[in-house]
């Protein structure tokens, strides 16, 4: 399978990326790794005029600590995500990516960007209460996980704007557990859970839930987080409380899994990753 | 025609220059246009890893990437395993081991496998089979395969994952 024909730059700056992407107008697309991009060239399901690749642009890669949370460069592959154990439960779940190629070449500001409710990173995002650097003709903005997915593979970032940094807070003493169905490992999710917690005692101070191919877009298990706030942890009260996990979710149904089987697997996960991330398992 | 890019590509160790479509897979720039027909194209949509080659050391699937983007880079392919006559420890272990029955997915399986060991020079046998897990094999003999790596994670060499410069 060919791409149809585009042209091709690789400019050496972010100004010149951001200057190359507004003049190639709508049918300009950004290259990172090009794991979910190329497959769809591949299949024609997307034809952009001209591709503008990040490859050169200075300043994209690598994984800082900075006033309190983690800087992550846009090109960072999910490889060296998966390596860097400081980073909790991004380092799990980017782990658990397809496979090791995929991961080799997969970027974190790729997959962000790409928005794919049924890739691992939005929901971990959306539950470590992340952000987005992007970088436009107008200047740089934040743009916080919560904003950030619009609808399916629709983000808040404008086609002339650059995602340049991922920013996560450090979330120094939270438990975190991600708990991932699919029928063979380097397939998308049929659904996965994001867990974090932070506890004091058996207390539950503070919980986070992320939903990964329950919706359009990546969702927080509202309903979970409510039920055990404040109150203390164990595996009865995790239990019951992730039995609302699909409350209020209403996931397609697709080749692999029907919508009543994704709310039950958001039910099992959930109490799963809980369980994780408040050390009971 | 799109406007073609000129591109150098450092092939087990020998550099080749040229000039490309954007379009043009890596796979198809190692295959149609530089004949190292050992890497294969097996599912062409990133799952099977028949086209498993590394890239700056790193195991990619070349079907899932432009030869532009691999300007500069360091290839290895299957042919860059085997040096002065004498097959890379893998390659000996997948024979050893009958590795293979139909072979197509051999050469991907080998540089999958030349890439976990680089990394981990003794993994188990539940990592073997991780590490594994981007590449498919349709004779159903991931049993051998799996033993193969073990067995050439046994043998002094096995983790050289690139071959030394060589002269085009």
């Amino acid at each position: 399978m060919i791409p149809a024909e585009f042209d091709y730059t690789a400019p050496e700056s972010l100004d010149a990326a951001i200057k190359a992407l507004a003049d190639g107008g709508e049918d300009a697309k950004l290259l990172a790794g090009g794991h979910s991009l190329l497959p769809l060239m591949k299949l024609r399901l997307a034809a952009p005029a001209l591709l503008v690749d990040l490859r050169k642009v200075p300043g994209l890669h690598g994984i800082e600590r900075e006033d309190g949370s983690w800087r992550i460069g846009a090109m960072t592959p999910h490889t060296d995500l998966e390596h860097s154990p400081q980073l909790g439960i991004f380092a799990k779940a980017a782990g658990t990516i397809a496979d090791p190629q995929v991961r080799n070449r997969g970027t974190v500001g790729g997959s962000l960007a790409h928005g794919d409710p049924a890739s691992d990173l939005p929901a971990v995002l959306l539950a470590a209460d992340g952000s987005v650097t992007v970088q436009g003709p107008g200047g740089q903005r934040a743009i916080s996980a919560g904003e950030l997915f619009r609808d399916y593979m629709e983000t808040a970032i404008e086609p002339t704007e650059v995602l340049t940094e991922v920013r996560i807070p450090s979330l120094d003493g939270w438990g975190f557990g991600y708990e991932k169905f699919n029928r063979r490992s380097e397939d998308w999710a049929m659904v996965a859970v994001s867990a974090l917690v932070k506890q004091t005692g058996d207390i539950c101070e503070e919980v986070r839930v992320g939903l990964t191919n329950m919706g359009s877009v990546p969702l927080r298990a509202g309903a979970v987080e409510e039920a055990l706030r404040g109150k203390p942890l164990s595996a009865e009260s995790i239990a019951s409380a992730a039995e609302q996990a699909a409350e209020g979710t209403d996931p397609p149904a697709d080749l692999n899994a029907s919508t009543d089987y994704k709310r039950h697997l958001a039910r099992v996960l959930c109490r799963r990753a809980l369980g994780q991330a408040a050390g009971l398992t | 025609m799109s406007k073609t890019v000129a591109v150098q590509l450092q092939v087990n160790g020998a550099t080749h220059r040229l000039e490309v479509e954007p379009r043009l897979l890596l796979v198809h720039a190692l295959r149609d246009n530089l004949g190292f027909t050992g890497t294969h194209v097996g599912c062409d949509t990133s799952n099977c890893g028949a086209c498993t080659v590394h890239m700056e050391g790193r195991a990619v699937k070349s079907c899932t990437v432009l030869a532009v983007q691999a300007d500069g880079a360091q290839i290895t392919t299957i042919e860059g395993m085997a040096s002065d006559g004498q097959l890379h420890p893998l390659q000996e272990a997948f024979w050893n081991d009958h590795g293979l029955q139909c072979g197509y997915c051999t050469p991907g399986m080998i540089m999958a496998a030349a890439a976990l060991l680089a990394e981990n020079p003794n993994p188990t046998e539940d990592e073997v089979r991780h590490g594994l897990e981007g590449n498919l094999c349709r004779c159903t003999g991931y049993h051998n395969i799996v033993k193969a790596v073990l067995d050439a994670a046994k043998t002094k060499g096995a983790t050289v994952a690139q071959q030394p410069e060589v002269t085009a």
